[in-house]
């Protein structure tokens, strides 16, 4: 066991560690080889930026365990927000990159942590204007609750509980250089 | 992504965390005063935009509920178009007010008809206007984004930005780039925003003309002027002709418009000196036969036409970014 990584921010506790996060992303891998008995329709869609890691890493999970190599691809999200003007600073677009036809096609969108809900919501309205899917699944490496929409998750890596001023950091080797870890901090 | 403790922006920090406060502007009045980064910025979110475009719905709600004004104290037709479908795109209200149907003409001063529009609640106002520094004046003064489209012969931030986009798209790279500017550029707003974008971004540029429209002043801006536009053609990797203005010209700077060709337009003959793969470039509107021939722009080495597909997507881009700020203060 490697000792443990340092928080990126002082006093934040840890929550999933670099084994943990893998053995979140490998269930959610089996559960989505579970449901959906044609996989060369599912599409591996991340939600910038952390959920495009998360795409990729279940993307090669998925190869490994059923051979069948799905399309990864990202949604941006930044352009089909409601709330520009409740943003310090306008959110960074990104290139959306989609199957050619959704039709017939299974998305399934993934992010790193589940909040108010609405960048889900987002993310469903940029999809719609590209095409109609045969249906969207969701993927979160970690839920904290306190949703504002009717929105829920099919795959959850990790359910915290969460007080509302409390944040949630994930980090990635691949996007922040720091290993793989999740952490819980105050304020 | 960090889930941030104000309920109302949990994934404000989505992308910030790498690249922090690139962009923190609520106005784009010149490329002058950008830096490297904000341009680059620029053009990364405009190729994400362009996109847009090619969607079964070419509509995103970015700016929903917001409203802009399209304020063309000088005559215009594609940029004032550009700007009034990337509003759409982007699902912003539009106004246009030309100076002939403001009161302006009634004798109105810019800062007071700038107030009137804010008092309106207009969220952005895109300026044409014939005086340099119109559009920092107002920039200065309002609350709202102010967008320069063009004041005088001083910028024209948003054409600049769609030529260097294109030549990036097409070429790959800015850096090391050769980038002949040829024409007009005494007079001309095009060419010194894209010399101030380009030499930021690494390119060389070089300007062609008669000396009484290319004056050797320029040079200190770290360009090269030449005169001999036949010996700069094989260097260049694209030429961007800039139109005639026959409106802004007075006579006595060259003697017609058919010697004009004969020194500085871009004929067939002429063409064959440029390498293959160059780009031949013009911001429009084309005087066919004068600054070019008129089969070499339709030709496949013009890019005339993705120029202006260009402008859609830079100018949606800078719309958001501008009234993002804005909206934040």
């Amino acid at each position: 066991m490697n000792p443990a990584p340092t928080p990126p921010i002082p006093g934040a506790a840890l929550v999933l560690d670099r084994a943990a996060i893998e053995r979140c992303l490998k269930r959610i891998t089996h559960e989505i080889i579970e449901r959906n008995p044609d996989l060369s329709k599912v599409a591996l869609i991340g939600i910038p930026s952390r959920g495009i890691e998360i795409a990729r890493r279940l993307a090669g999970y998925l190869k490994e365990f059923s051979g069948t190599e799905p399309f990864t691809g990202v949604v941006d999200v930044a352009m089909h927000r409601d709330d520009l003007h409740r943003h310090r600073l306008p959110p960074r677009v990104e290139r959306t990159i989609l199957p050619h036809d959704l039709e017939d096609v299974t998305i399934v969108l993934t992010d790193d942590v589940l909040f108010s809900g609405r960048t889900c919501r987002a993310a469903m309205d940029s999809i719609s204007s590209f095409g109609r899917p045969a249906r969207i699944q969701y993927a979160v490496l970690v839920d904290r609750g306190h949703r504002e929409l009717p929105i829920r998750a099919d795959y959850v890596g990790k359910n915290l509980p969460t007080a509302l001023g409390q944040r949630v950091h994930v980090r990635f080797e691949a996007t922040d250089g720091i290993e793989d870890s999740v952490w819980m901090s105050q304020t | 992504m960090e889930a941030a403790a104000v309920p109302a922006k949990p994934q404000a920090t989505t992308a910030t965390t790498k690249a922090p406060d690139i962009w923190t502007r609520k106005d784009l009045v010149g490329l002058q005063d950008l830096t490297a980064a904000e341009i680059n910025h620029v053009l990364d979110t405009a190729s994400a935009f362009k996109d847009v475009g090619a969607r079964e719905i070419k509509k995103v709600p970015a700016l929903r509920g917001q409203t802009l004004v399209n304020f063309f104290v000088e005559a215009s037709t594609r940029t004032r178009v550009s700007f009034e479908l990337a509003a759409h795109r982007l699902s912003a209200d539009v106004i246009n007010m030309m100076a002939s149907n403001s009161s302006l003409t009634k004798g109105e001063t810019l800062k007071d008809t700038a107030k009137n529009l804010q008092a309106l609640h207009a969220d952005i106002i895109v300026l044409r206007h014939s005086s340099a520094g119109a559009a920092q004046f107002l920039a200065e003064r309002l609350e709202a984004s102010v967008i320069n489209a063009g004041d005088g012969a001083h910028e024209h931030p948003t054409q600049a930005l769609l030529d260097t986009f294109t030549i990036r798209e097409k070429l790959g790279r800015i850096a090391g780039i050769h980038v002949v500017i040829v024409g007009d550029i005494l007079f001309s707003r095009v060419a010194r925003s894209n010399i101030h974008a380009l030499l930021k971004l690494g390119a060389r540029v070089t300007l062609v003309g008669p000396s009484t429209l290319v004056p050797r002043e320029f040079e200190p801006l770290g360009v090269k002027v030449t005169h001999d536009l036949d010996r700069v053609l094989p260097e260049a990797d694209v030429v961007n002709l800039l139109r005639i203005q026959h409106e802004r010209q007075r006579k006595e700077y060259f003697p017609s418009l058919g010697e004009y060709t004969q020194f500085f337009g871009l004929t067939k003959q002429r063409a064959e000196r440029l390498k293959p793969d160059a780009l031949i470039m013009h911001p429009g509107p084309i005087n066919r036969g004068v600054e070019i021939d008129s089969d070499l722009a339709d030709s496949d080495r013009s890019v005339i036409l993705d120029q202006v597909t260009n402008g859609l997507a830079v100018r949606m881009a800078v719309l958001y970014l501008c009234a993002g700020v804005r909206g934040a203060e």
